[in-house]
């Protein structure tokens, strides 16, 4: 009996999915019936209008590459453009003996070895089927050459391109940067972001500074052709285009009539320059020196000018504002001395007596002043002015590692200040936990002493110096520094400003703001360490100079300047605002093995703000190292 | 002696199913050999990948039924495993999380799943043939939702897509209820521009291309304007072995795998394409005959599943080619060039001839 039900439920069973099998058939004749139908659609009915299509008249679609953006200053100076130009071109899997083809050219064509060296790195890193440039800008006399020619070069052709230009040079390269061609890495980056597509008719792609960081405005949208192309491979007919749509235009903030005083101010100095409004952290100038050419990287930098470049002991490819960190020196002390009032460690009044150096009790070893002797004594005020560093010695040991980190961070050192390129370095403000992971060690009391004048750990760049003395500029109202101002939209020209970015934090005491831009004011005046920086000047400037460290000094010798290796010189460090009352730039200079900061970062400082306060161009030459040789009073 | 070895050794091997095979097989080394221009370098790789790939059909072939559903946990539970590994520590490529390093090499767990999955199911329901109710098949399509909405974050729309279908049909034949499938299609149907807002922008791009190619002529619409204008130009008989232009003259990407079907049309037209649809018809005709006379439910259910699925990756495939369905990355199965392809297919047909040379032993 269950046997029986068994069996027929198994019947029923198979029965069942036999007709859910019978479904499934019906189902796959379905669907390809549908697909002979589509084939007989395309392949009988619709046959003629694709063989025309293939056969007669090759449909090819061709990209239609879109005109970079341009960059222009605050100003609407140009400081990056196109220009159309022939380039002789080589598709190496079409030619069969690259060097023989390279040879007769050269009989037609002027080719240096120059540019032989280029291409020959350029076919390393290239795609397989690219068309490779072996000599930009042609001239006319060229072209016609090569064109009653041309029958002996299969896969040779001339090419009209539009190029980039950098028209100003070596002037604010390192904000610019520059283009290169697209290489794997950008490959593979473009096909991660999905934008792939949008670069088959792109051979050049931002690599550096703000062409790179803004590349989406830059590049604009490839547009397309889909011509009828002859049994001969020659396009008949546009069939249907999309035209390009170019990138936008960008406006920087620079001034690049300032950045060229400022450039120009260096002289001979290494080093780094950057100019902050401090109201809206539009970056006026930003300088690393040496610079470089960038339109030697546009189309791969031939191995002789790299070469010069990238073993120069001056290292002109090194960001310095952006990337070279250094010890921020005394300009560090305007910073304490508001942590000694804000936190209550130190009043206005509140006078050391100073012996020209500082012992932490119990201890023997002598934290030096750099002025043997000692300034006598010495209240916050004369501390700022005559820069005292026994005074901060003393406020740091007070203060301690957490306060330090805590307060002075709220300036933005040891952070990012996130301007708009890439590659920015962080600085280093130190902490007991930064040095317990680092270091593997504790924090001793002799740290926070160096710590105290922007020595020791201290690490600062000099945009990050720039920024901080922007806040104290902006009464502690910290924007966010930036280069570009307002892009421009190229479908319908409208410009829209880049939105400011205020970061909030804990707001500072006005009146202990106050006190700190009094004595950073007496500085530049007679009597102070930058006096020949406000010397007969209409406007007021407050400021503070640095000196930076290179070698260390023993505890028993003294640095005599000229007897140091100009390389192992110390670093002149200056930052300052300007008009003092209501100011419209705030700067961080720094000029490497430049010595004291009042006698040469100053007077490059004075030539930035006399332009770009009164329009007045710099008279005399400027500075160079051998001026840096100055008396003992300017010291720091 | 040597006629008992013989016997012996094709014992298993069902010859109706292999005579459907090998024209189709034929058929791919000739068209790569066109698309290849004229490699034979390529069509001899792909003449061995062939020959591994027979080899793993004969070993699988010889494996009774009932010891390839022991395989079916601890392939599933594994494909799970890698599938998880991929989520959390899988290598990017392409803006898609796809594959595992192990190792020296690198896999891609949803290509074990693509078996894996109708096995699992397939022996799941079998273990409840006498009860099965409504919440078996709803924990079966646990079982498959779980690797397929993995898969689907990957992103690999395609391949999860084909995986869903290969379970689905077996959930289908297992008897799913009817008015279940109808509700699951008004779910589907209203929850549509839910779907749409979550898919990723390439994967919309895709399925908008389909509609309007002409909208992404750099991208995948050229892959299907191009395409399309090789079937079409191809006509009623075809250019000709060798004179396929759309192939010869670089117009079609992709040409000896996942396009490969296109330069065939070109060469051979509209008589070569039927005749590859009734080659498919046959193959799959077998397959579900053998589903049909085979003696258990995991046995019914696992043909079934893999016939219908084999017959998925030919139409989504030529449905791609001739741009009725959006381009996704399915090879023409035994046709393409690619030996994980075939080796995969004919995996799959040994499992089907196992099943049908075992059936006697079981019956009995």
């Amino acid at each position: 009996m269950t046997q029986r039900t068994e069996l027929k439920n198994h019947q029923q069973e198979l029965y069942h999915f036999r007709v859910r099998l019978a479904v499934g058939a019906l189902f796959v004749l379905l669907l390809f019936s549908l697909l002979a139908l589509r084939f007989f659609y395309l392949q009988m009915v619709e046959h003629e209008h694709y063989q025309t299509l293939a056969e007669n008249n090759r449909i090819s679609i061709i990209p239609v590459a879109p005109n970079r953006g341009l960059i222009l200053d605050r100003n609407g100076v140009i400081l990056a453009h196109n220009y159309s130009a022939y380039t002789l071109e080589i598709t190496p899997s079409k030619v069969a003996d690259l060097e023989e083809t390279i040879n007769s050219l050269t009989e037609i064509i002027d080719i240096a070895a120059r540019d032989r060296k280029r291409f020959k790195k350029l076919l390393e890193e290239s795609r397989n089927f690219e068309s490779l440039p072996i000599r930009s800008r042609l001239n006319d006399v060229e072209v016609a050459k090569f064109a009653a020619n041309r029958y002996r070069f299969p896969g040779v052709e001339i090419k009209a391109r539009l190029f980039r230009h950098y028209p100003k040079g070596e002037l604010a390269s390192h904000a610019l940067g520059h283009i290169g061609r697209i290489n794997d890495a950008d490959l593979d980056l473009l096909e991660e972001g999905e934008d792939l597509s949008n670069y088959k008719g792109s051979d050049h792609i931002g690599k550096l500074g703000i062409e790179q960081k803004y590349e989406k405005q830059l590049h604009g949208e490839t547009g397309f052709q889909q011509v009828e192309i002859d049994a001969g491979g020659r396009a008949v007919r546009v069939v249907n285009q999309r035209p390009p749509v170019s990138g936008n235009n960008l406006y920087l903030t620079l001034d690049i009539r300032l950045q060229e005083v400022a450039e120009k101010a260096f002289g001979q100095f290494r080093g780094a320059m950057v100019a902050i409004d401090p109201k809206n952290g539009e970056v006026l100038a930003f300088v690393s020196k040496p610079g470089f050419d960038p339109n030697l990287f546009i189309d791969g930098i031939d191995p002789t000018n790299w070469d010069t470049l990238n073993n120069s002991p001056d290292k002109p490819l090194n960001n310095r504002a952006l990337r070279g960190q250094y010890p921020p020196g005394s300009t560090f002390k305007p910073f304490m001395a508001l942590a000694g009032l804000d936190l209550g460690k130190r009043s206005p009044s509140y006078t050391i007596s100073d012996p020209g150096f500082f012992t932490l009790p119990g201890s023997s070893h002598q934290y030096r002043d750099w002025k043997k002797g000692g300034h006598g004594s010495v209240d916050l005020h004369k501390s700022i002015v005559i820069s005292c560093d026994t005074y901060y010695y003393g406020l740091a040991n007070d203060l301690g590692p957490d306060n330090i980190f805590n307060f002075i961070g709220r300036f933005g050192f040891g952070k990012k200040t996130g301007i708009d390129i890439e590659g920015e370095a962080a600085g280093l403000l130190p902490s007991r936990a930064w040095k317990m992971k680092r270091h593997k060690q504790k924090w001793y009391a002799g740290d926070t002493i160096s710590v105290g004048i922007g020595q020791g750990y201290n690490l600062a760049t000099p945009l990050q110096l720039a920024y901080a003395t922007a806040i104290l500029a902006n009464k502690g109202i910290a924007v966010q520094p930036h280069l570009v101002r307002s892009i421009q939209d190229s479908k319908n020209g409208r410009s829209t400003n880049m939105p400011l970015k205020i970061i909030s934090g804990q707001p500072f005491k006005a009146e202990n703001l106050e006190r700190v831009h009094l004595a950073m004011i007496d500085v530049t005046q007679p009597g102070g360490t930058a006096a020949r920086v406000g010397a007969g000047a209409p406007y007021l400037v407050a400021g503070k100079t640095g000196t930076a460290q290179v070698v260390a000094i023993k505890q028993n010798e003294k640095y005599i300047e000229s007897r140091v290796a100009e390389r192992n010189r110390d670093h002149a460090l200056f930052i300052a605002y300007a008009p003092a009352d209501a100011p419209r730039i705030a700067l961080a200079i720094i000029a490497e093995n430049g010595g004291h900061g009042g006698s040469t970062a100053g007077p490059i400082a004075r030539q930035i703000l006399d332009y770009y306060l009164l329009g007045k161009l710099p008279q005399s030459e400027a500075v160079t190292p051998t001026d840096a040789e100055t008396e003992d009073e300017d010291h720091d | 002696m040597t006629r008992r070895v013989w016997t012996r050794l094709v014992r298993h091997i069902d010859l109706p199913l292999l005579v459907t095979l090998l024209p189709l097989m034929l058929v791919g080394l000739v068209v790569l050999y066109s698309a290849s221009g004229q490699d034979i370098g390529m069509v001899m790789r792909q003449a061995v990948n062939m020959l591994v790939a027979f080899g793993v059909m004969w070993a699988v072939a010889n494996v009774p039924p009932q010891h390839l559903a022991r395989f079916a946990l601890p392939a599933y539970a594994a494909g799970l495993l890698l599938l998880i590994g991929v989520a959390l520590f899988g290598e990017v490529s392409h803006g898609a999380r796809r594959w595992l390093h192990i190792g020296v090499t690198r896999i891609q767990p949803s290509e074990l799943m693509k078996l894996a999955i109708p096995l699992m199911l397939a022996w799941f329901l079998e273990r409840r043939e006498k009860t099965l109710n409504f919440k078996d098949f709803a924990t079966a399509a646990a079982l498959l939702l779980l690797p397929v909405g993995l898969i689907v974050r990957q992103p690999d729309l395609g391949t999860a897509t084909l995986i869903l279908a290969s379970g689905f049909y077996v959930l289908f034949l297992a008897g799913l209820s009817w008015r279940v499938m109808l509700a699951l299609l008004v779910a589907g149907a209203l929850s549509a521009p839910v779907l749409w807002s979550v898919l990723h922008d390439y994967q919309r791009q895709r399925i908008l291309t389909l509609f309007d190619p002409t909208q992404d002529p750099l991208g995948t619409g050229y892959h299907i304007i191009q395409s399309t204008i090789a079937l079409g130009s191809g006509g009623i008989f075809g250019k000709g072995w060798f004179k396929g232009t759309q192939a010869h003259l670089d117009f079609l990407p992709e040409r000896t795998t996942d396009f490969i079907f296109a330069v065939y049309g070109e060469e051979f037209g509209l008589l070569g394409n039927l005749l590859l649809l009734f080659l498919y018809l046959l193959a799959i005709g077998r397959g579900m005959l053998i589903a049909m006379k085979a003696p258990t439910l995991f046995s019914r259910l696992l043909a079934g599943s893999v016939t219908l699925t084999f017959f998925t990756y030919a139409f989504v495939n030529m449905g791609m080619v001739s741009g009725i369905l959006p381009v996704v990355g399915v090879p023409l199965p035994l046709v393409s060039y690619g030996g994980t392809s075939i080796v995969t297919l004919l995996l799959g047909f040994g499992i089907l001839m196992s099943i049908h040379t075992h059936r006697k032993l079981v019956q009995t």
